[in-house]
């Protein structure tokens, strides 16, 4: 293997440590409103399920994007400058997202937490629906000229295969943020939750697996079939344990399915990061985007020391945390009135 | 509007807001963690009831500075594309390693604290909050790393066939002068802003408690609001002579390095021997002839260059644009020297804030004294706003002053390794740039609202009661295995959102 296939490697795991960890968090954040309706104490418990590590998990994208910057500048450039409209909503949302979670419990008024489960909920949503759009796109190809620049309109992007990655990423996120919420909670919302993992399940499977095989027909290698199979793999394991109560195997098979989802998208695109609609000679691959040997060689030393210390000490914090919740669990209202008495 | 311009005002509004944040988050977390530690060691529950107070506040601005940092790790690419590209090689490096050493250990580590209170052995949870003061230190280092080769390029080549800058040595990178000059100037500029920000709110308290009456308040500000007031005063006595220790060396550095930087700071126009160091002038300062100097002083500029009173040689504005003029072809190479002039003179003035309250405060706690005086608690107060200024146009100044460059060309190095603004923004229809710069900065504007709303609250909502116990520190087991007889069968968790 060589550099700039390790570094192809490890940019497709960081984003699949992303999308395993943060798919979770916008199913929880998706789901928050339905699972909490009625009562704030039950939002509450879905919502601290996540509490201690989505800051964490966000970082992975933070990461990877860096690692896109170092190892493939020009990738890091076309893309970003290409999806200039996608990026902005996607800010926009975890902007919101970040402020609405830290600051909801900070103002105890009912107004307060409407409007913070709006920014948790915009902020969940619409990254779980754009990441698959975005990600269909790079794979089937954009309208990329002899500069590298994304040229067109906004339509080139909305064709129905990257419609329908959106609508794959934002149901399998919402069914994993499902199954991790059967998995951390306990009671009442543990029981709901469980409800709604038997009705996502079906539907996950014809729009994920319509999406699956849609990807690897058109764009697929000889190996992604195998990743294919472990995707539908993951799906009837989930379905299974959520049956047989095995919180924790079900959790295993969804994190299962967006693994094999993300090596299928990131396996049909190898060689290329940005293939061109335009013209096959202006695709962007892992050649020609990226840096030279010694970046490469120079961030390769320090991935491989830094990385495991960051999985050790992230492992450590869901052992710590490891344990259910519930409504008893959740402590009074702590924030402060809206209106000062002061 | 120019495609240039929209892009500049972009960037330069977003990463003013972030680094509204950014040196609160960095002086403050280790400051909370000497206070925890105080806790720990001596046991006294004030302590405790401060970690837990400035604790809340820390949490408020923490998320706010994520949250908009995030923006600027995408930007460089949605706005500056052909930048990335041509710098990408060297600049993404120290991004990554941000990302992959800074963030992911106070990300991690700062929830392990929020959430850790009664689930972790004390020392344990202790650890948890310096480490989250070693990683935002460390981000600082990485991202000021990555910022002082746009100033000074070090370990990079030229490559003619790519047209790219190419990293070289990540050793010279990382240890780049600038960087080693930078990086002390910005933390204790943060520990500045922290230290001034948690002396004026224990200033303001204090007068507060004092003047109520009640004799429990006043036992407040004496045992708990004056030792944090005045252990804050030490770290901004000790910050206050870094900033200056620190910007003295960088100054120098920036004579030699950055000239054009320099001349602008000072509306030096002409090159001449042994300046006056200008303190006030008037004028229409973009054309650099029409500038007066009103009042000046001598000797102080040649030191501040190169550490001499006399004998010093400084190139003014004017002729350092012939001098580029020719270098690197026709072209305006001169910054805004409105901005320059002006923004060099508001750093150094405003840091005159932190100082009143330091010497003001150390005198009306002399011997054990509460103060009372409502002067002290209005100083307090006002106080607090001026090292977040003064780090604004610290940082004004430092950007604005390498226009029009995007990457300024080392006067020691390959020539090659230099890029406008011009040349380095992306190729958008102005009118998307304008659009979303009007979604960041009302989306911003209002963020900025909520915050200031929530840090006013609680600061004058005040530390929890000291009727409430300290929290638990024995571990605890899901099936309750670790747990103490007298307690509930269901544990509450000590924070929840």
């Amino acid at each position: 293997m060589d550099l700039q296939q390790f570094w192809f490697v490890l940019i497709g795991v960081l984003f699949t440590g992303y999308f395993v960890l943060e798919g979770f968090d916008f199913g929880v954040g998706m789901l928050m409103p339905i699972l909490g309706k009625g009562s704030d104490t039950r939002r509450r418990v879905v919502l601290n399920t996540i509490g201690p590590v989505w800051d964490a998990n966000e970082v992975w994208l933070i990461t990877a994007g860096g690692a896109m910057f170092a190892a493939f500048p020009e990738w890091y450039a076309s893309m970003f400058s290409g999806f200039y409209l996608a990026l902005l909503l996607l800010l926009v949302a975890l902007i919101l997202r970040i402020c609405a979670i830290e600051y909801r419990a900070k103002i105890n008024d009912p107004k307060w937490r409407a409007w913070c489960d709006i920014g948790i909920g915009i902020g969940s949503w619409i990254p779980a629906l754009a990441w698959g759009w975005v990600f269909a796109n790079l794979v089937r190809g954009v309208p990329l000229n002899s500069d590298r620049q994304m040229v067109g309109s906004v339509w080139d992007l909305l064709s129905p295969y990257a419609l329908l990655g959106g609508l794959a990423t934002g149901i399998l996120f919402a069914l994993h943020g499902a199954v991790f919420l059967v998995l951390k909670t306990g009671g009442e919302v543990r029981v709901d939750a469980q409800r709604i993992v038997r009705l996502l399940l079906v539907p996950t499977a014809v729009i994920v697996g319509g999406f699956g095989v849609w990807t690897q027909l058109a764009y697929g290698a000889g190996w992604t079939w195998a990743v294919l199979g472990t995707a539908v793999l993951g799906l009837v394991l989930a379905g299974a344990a959520n049956a047989a109560g095995r919180d924790g195997w079900a959790f295993v098979g969804t994190t299962l399915t967006v693994i094999s989802a993300t090596a299928l998208i990131v396996g049909s695109m190898y060689p290329n990061v940005l293939p061109s609609t335009i013209s096959p000679l202006y695709d962007l691959n892992i050649y020609n985007a990226s840096s030279t040997p010694y970046t490469l060689k120079v961030m390769s030393w320090a991935a491989l020391l830094a990385t495991p210390v960051v999985l050790v000490y992230q492992g450590w914090t869901y052992w710590v945390f490891r344990q259910r919740l519930t409504v008893e669990q959740i402590p009074a209202p702590t924030g402060l009135p809206l209106i000062s008495k002061d | 509007m120019d495609i240039v311009d929209v892009s500049r005002w972009q960037f330069g509004i977003t990463t003013v807001y972030h680094f509204i944040f950014v040196p609160l988050t960095i002086g403050l977390a280790p400051l909370i963690a000497i206070m925890q530690t105080a806790w720990v060691v001596t046991g006294k529950e004030h302590w405790y009831r401060l970690t837990k107070f400035f604790g809340k506040l820390f949490l408020i601005n923490f998320a706010i500075g994520v949250a908009t940092g995030i923006v600027q790790e995408f930007q460089f690419g949605m706005n500056w594309s052909e930048y990335s590209r041509f710098i990408g090689d060297i600049f993404g490096a120290p991004l990554a390693l941000e990302g992959l050493i800074a963030f992911f250990m106070e990300s991690t580590f700062i929830g392990l604290w929020i959430f850790g209170w009664t689930r972790l052995p004390k020392l344990v949870h202790l650890a948890t909050i310096w480490i989250v003061a070693f990683g935002v230190n460390a981000s600082a280092y990485f991202i000021v790393a990555a910022n002082s080769f746009m100033q000074h390029p070090v370990g990079a080549r030229y490559n003619p066939e790519t047209e790219r800058a190419e990293l070289e040595s990540i050793w010279a990178l990382l240890t780049n002068n600038t960087t080693l000059a930078a990086f002390p100037h910005v933390v204790a500029g943060a520990f500045l802003t922290a230290g001034t920000f948690v002396a004026g709110i224990a200033g303001w308290w204090m007068v507060r408690n004092a003047r109520s009456g009640d004799p429990a308040k006043l036992e407040d500000a004496r045992v708990m609001w004056r030792p944090v007031a005045r252990l804050s005063l030490v770290v901004v006595a000790l910050a206050g002579v870094a900033v200056i220790f620190t910007g003295d060396i960088q100054g120098k550095l920036m004579f030699e390095q950055q000239p054009m930087k320099m001349a602008s700071a000072e509306s030096l126009c002409h090159t001449q021997t042994d300046p006056d160091f200008s303190i006030l002038t008037v004028g229409t300062h973009n054309n650099c002839d029409s500038v007066t100097h009103v009042l000046e002083v001598p000797y102080v500029l040649p030191y501040l260059a190169e550490g001499q009173f006399t004998g010093v040689t400084l190139d003014g504005v004017v002729d350092l644009q012939q001098t580029y003029n020719v270098e690197y072809g026709p072209g305006d190479y001169r910054p805004n020297l409105f901005v320059t002039y002006w923004s060099f003179r508001a750093m150094i003035g405003l840091a005159a804030g932190s100082v009143l309250l330091l010497l003001a405060g150390f005198w009306v706690t002399r011997g054990g004294r509460v103060p009372d005086q409502r002067w002290f608690s209005w100083l307090s107060l006002l106080a607090i706003p001026t090292p977040f200024l003064a780090n604004s146009a610290g940082w004004v100044f430092t950007e604005m002053g390498r226009q029009p460059w995007a990457v300024v060309p080392n006067p020691t190095g390959d020539p090659n390794i230099r890029m406008t603004v011009q040349q380095a923004v992306s190729d958008h229809a102005p009118a998307t740039v304008v659009f979303s710069l009007a979604v960041f900065t009302l989306l911003y504007g209002a963020l900025a609202v909520v915050w200031f709303y929530l840090i006013r609250r609680y600061t004058v909502a005040g530390p929890d009661e000291p009727t409430r116990p300290t929290a638990d520190d024995g571990p605890d087991g899901p099936d309750g295995k670790h747990r103490k007889s007298e307690e509930p069968a269901v544990e509450q968790l000590s924070f929840a959102y």
